[in-house]
């Protein structure tokens, strides 16, 4: 490390990679993110790409972009304005100017601020000449010419070598904020340990591009950012809310002696829950790609009636796909989860980006009186909890439950605390077996309102379910007038008696304000609260819901306590009618669908106005 | 009160009321199977019936056996789950030229290619008769229905054909008056170990009255229909002095005296040939129309390769869940 550039401490920063698609910003984010929490600090991730593989090079839709948000306090957002940008051409650099802040720092390629990129960007003039970007710092350097001189010795051709350029950005941006080599440098002998060749010249580049930072004095400060004291002492690793959430339900498989079952049709961004729990086959998870989505919940809901715990995910497009095969579900009263990882819609709307709009889809989306169990995760890490939290319910009750998960969740990585497995208690599962007399299929636990879950090739269980409406008790095919009525209440009274925790209120409990956030809006929402709540302008609480159906039994009680009920949400109100409509609440709805987390900064200010009223 | 072997037909009778229409086809192939079921040797808890809507999709409410009514079209997925979680289960498919073909195009498509071993019986009686008289895609062009007052215009889809074209690993063809050979065409199915496909033609009394008087009445039969069996010269008619033979790329009909030697250039069916060809010739002809097997081969299932996996993978790492944590992960300790 040098000694000569004067170092600053910082509790927290954020920083934004971005490039072409074919630049590796995914990969550069994924290490710069991974030593950031291995030395120890709080971290928090958003990676944002095109849905395109490989859109044309350099243009504006072809950027994919990584941002890291990294301190040592509680870190629970991906950040709002990147501090410091790193554009590997000028169409990174137009697509996220608009989200840098005055003073912020442009760390650019100047290679590639040539002709033909600029104009493949929409740039007339050079905006490192122009003046245009007179309000930040901006850090020129000429990555390509210095990565390929650095390499000039390794047996690669040009493309390859130029292929490394990444490595040199992440070392020179290692140097920025004291952080070491070796966890990539191990982590490339490992990913390349087949291709020596290439391991040699990527962590050639790394290293040149610290020395080079360090040697020539590009920056006039570096920065130190001590590890996080806050987090609970214990093994961590980083994990993504897709990852987390598969071993949230292989644990509560596992924990069931029940195996797991998954029904899935690719699709953006759920499609990383089925290539996870494909490589969990020692677990006895059975994996079936399907022909389409409705194949997919049908093989979900075949396997559930065969004793297995049924899973089915996709995104929004697909759960409409599903939805009269769920109606199907709710009717045989079989366990099911149903994972939508929401993205922006509708129709096919912008695949790669984070939105939850789906949440009304979820509570009415179906023909008929059709309840289920909702349940969304508030981070990254709590789509484990959430996993096994689905599991226990769709168990207990015989119902399917949904998880609304979304694509900021599902691809943002966070620090997650190892959970000890022995700790966890067996999830509950009864199978039917046979008693005196014929077996009753509907008939009906009287706390829970399970029925029996009786697996066919059970001597003396053998009995026939459907769509059609049935018999309370029998499970025969009934027409009944007041058959339905009954059998349709015993359907809501299932979801209504799920066992849920309370709301808890999180700073004032009550007055002015409380703020009524559910899902992946946790974090931002949080830390606007906290933020809010240091400038004392008046009381402000917060409930976050991850029980979307049935709603906690105290939150009516909550609402009542303040003055003004405010609901943010990535879509345009959904939540706040439903609050609106169930508890007889003025709840005000802070809608935005921009295809982006929520900003603490914007949070803030809506607080502010609405504490004003 | 595990079910004791040797089973009885009324075993498999469930206590539901039988709601077919009076005279309905339908009957006659609940009944074939009843009778055929206890021949199996298959315990009676481990027989599954799925099917999708439409009237022959009712039929799992009158098997005394695990039945699951599904939703329109889509009983091939759920039979995919169910087979794949449990595949010692005998599990029976029950669809109709609507619910298969039409909605279910697409699973019947892809549970035919994934050889799951299952046996599908398709009720063929090209209407659809629950929603009351709309033609199926297995109606002839120029059918006049409630829905199409000057005629189909829509050319239908041959069955056998869909199901060759899917890969099918056995495909039949029995018809509804004749519980005999429907009981012969359902053992050898349940005896093929991967996906079995027959269709049945199916009289539908109300809406579709005779669609198959022409073939299957008692009294042509002989003449008009021609019963495959695998290793056998193709003969039909009265003494067998008809048979099937080929010219060029294409079957006709021969006919010798009675007593005389069937002529040597009379096709000797071979069910099992590798070779689709014959058995698709077979399925384009329909003066004497064929019955029976006209495809049987082997392939590994779906099922029991799905399910070779899990074993493989189980035999090969333990299932721990604190490893499963760690997995590909970088780790850090927090002090």
């Amino acid at each position: 490390m040098s000694t000569q550039t004067p170092v600053e401490e910082l509790d927290q920063v954020t920083v934004m990679f971005a490039g072409d698609s074919g630049d590796g910003m995914q990969l550069t984010g994924t290490q710069f993110t991974n030593t950031s929490a291995i030395i120890g600090n709080d971290v928090s991730t958003f990676p944002d790409f095109p849905a395109e593989i490989r859109a044309p090079a350099g243009t504006l839709p072809g950027v994919s972009g990584f941002q890291v948000h990294f301190g040592s306090v509680n870190i629970r957002t991906p950040g709002d304005a990147p501090d410091v940008l790193v554009a590997m051409n000028p169409a990174a650099l137009k697509v996220n100017l608009s989200r840098l802040e005055d003073g912020a720092t442009i760390l650019v390629n100047e290679d590639a601020f040539t002709g033909p990129n600029l104009k493949k960007a929409g740039y007339d003039a050079n905006p490192l000449d122009d003046g245009s970007l007179a309000a930040y710092r901006v850090v020129r350097i000429p990555l390509t010419t210095l990565n390929r001189e650095a390499l000039k010795d390794h047996e690669l051709d040009s493309g390859a070598i130029d292929r490394c350029k990444n490595l040199f950005a992440l070392g020179v941006m290692f140097w920025l904020y004291d952080r070491p080599l070796e966890p990539t440098l191990e982590w490339l002998a490992k990913k390349f340990a087949k291709k020596p060749i290439l391991v040699e010249a990527n962590s050639a580049a790394l290293k040149q591009g610290y020395y080079y930072a360090e040697t020539a004095e590009v920056f006039t400060t570096h920065y130190k950012v001590k590890p996080a004291t806050h987090l609970p002492a214990g093994e961590y690793r980083q994990v993504n809310g897709n990852e987390a959430l598969c071993l949230g339900l292989v644990t509560a498989s596992h924990k069931a002696g029940v195996e797991l079952f998954y029904g899935s049709y690719p699709i953006t961004p759920a499609s990383d829950v089925l290539h996870h729990l494909s490589a969990m086959k020692h677990f006895g998870v059975r994996t079936f790609q399907a022909e389409d989505e409705i194949a997919a919940v049908c093989g979900a809901i075949g396997a559930a009636y065969a004793g297995a715990i049924a899973v089915t995910g996709t995104s929004g497009p697909g759960v409409a796909l599903k939805a009269e095969a769920i109606g199907l579900a709710v009717m045989t009263e079989l366990p099911l989860i149903v994972i939508n990882v929401q993205r922006a819609g509708p129709s096919t709307g912008m695949p790669t980006k984070t939105e939850q709009a789906d949440l009304l889809q979820a509570m009415y989306g179906r023909n008929g009186e059709c309840p289920v169990g909702i349940l969304a995760p508030a981070t990254p890490a709590d789509c484990f909890e959430i996993g096994r939290e689905a599991v226990r319910l769709a168990l207990t009750h015989m119902v399917p439950v949904f998880v609304l998960s979304d694509g900021y969740l599902a691809n943002g990585a966070e620090p997650w605390k190892l959970p000890d497995p022995d700790a966890f208690p067996a999830t509950p599962v009864t199978f039917a077996e046979a008693g005196e007399g014929e077996f009753e299929g509907y008939r009906h636990d009287p706390e829970t309102l399970r029925r029996p879950w009786a697996r066919p090739g059970t001597p003396g269980l053998e009995h026939r379910i459907g769509g059609l409406e049935k018999w309370d008790v029998t499970g025969h095919i009934s027409y009944d007038p007041e058959n339905h009525h009954h059998m349709t209440a015993l359907r809501a009274a299932k979801i209504e008696r799920m066992q849920v925790p309370d709301a808890v209120v999180d700073g004032d409990q009550q007055g002015d304000l409380l703020v009524v956030s559910w899902g992946s809006t946790f974090g931002a929402v949080t830390s606007a609260v906290e933020e809010f709540r240091k400038g004392g302008a008046g009381t402000v609480g917060h409930v976050h819901l991850r029980y979307l159906n049935p709603f906690p039994k105290n939150l009516g009680e909550v609402l009542g306590r303040f003055k003004t009920v405010l609901v943010p949400e990535l879509n345009m109100g959904q939540l706040c009618m439903l609050l609106r409509a169930r508890y007889l609440v003025d709840a005000v709805s802070f809608p935005k669908v921009k295809g982006r987390p929520f900003q603490v900064t914007e949070l803030v200010t809506r607080f502010r106005q609405a504490v004003k009223g | 009160m595990a079910t004791t072997l040797p089973l009885k037909k009324k075993d498999f009778v469930s206590d539901q009321d039988v709601r077919w229409c009076p005279g309905c086809g339908d009957y006659a192939i609940l009944a074939a199977i009843q009778k055929t079921m206890p021949t199996l040797g298959i315990p009676k808890e481990k027989f599954m019936f799925v099917s999708g809507i439409g009237c022959s999709s009712r039929f799992p409410y009158y098997m005394n056996t695990y039945g699951f009514h599904t939703i329109h079209g889509r009983a091939p997925a759920l039979a995919t789950g169910i087979k794949s979680t449990n595949p010692e289960l005998s599990v029976w498919l029950i669809t109709g030229d609507g619910d298969g073909l039409s909605i279910g195009g697409n699973h019947l498509l892809h549970v035919l290619r994934r050889n799951l071993d299952i046996t599908i019986l398709l009720f063929n009686n090209r209407i659809y008769g629950l929603t009351k008289g709309q033609y199926s895609p297995t109606s002839e062009v120029g059918k006049i229905t409630k829905s199409t007052p000057l005629g189909s215009i829509d050319a239908p889809v041959n069955p056998l054909r869909f199901a060759l074209a899917s890969e099918a690993t056995f495909v039949a063809r029995t018809y509804d008056t004749d519980v005999k050979h429907m009981g012969e065409i359902f053992a050898l199915a349940a005896a093929h170990k991967g996906v079995s496909f027959i269709e049945i033609l199916q009289n539908c009394v109300i809406f579709n009255d005779g669609a198959f008087q022409a073939q299957v009445d008692k009294k042509v039969r002989h003449d008009k229909l021609l019963y495959l069996e695998h290793g056998k010269p193709m003969t039909f008619g009265k003494g067998d002095t008809r048979g099937v033979k080929l010219r060029g790329l294409e079957l006709e009909t021969a006919t010798w005296n009675e007593g005389d030697e069937v002529p040597g250039d009379v096709l000797v069916h071979d069910a099992r040939a590798e070779n689709s060809t014959l058995a698709y010739l077979l399925t384009q002809f329909e003066d004497p129309l064929p019955v029976g097997v006209f495809r049987q081969v082997d392939r590994p299932t779906y099922d029991e390769a799905l399910n070779h996996q899990v074993q493989q993978a189980k035999s090969k790492k333990p299932a721990d869940l604190a490893q499963l944590y760690r997995a590909g992960a970088n780790t850090w300790t927090v002090k």
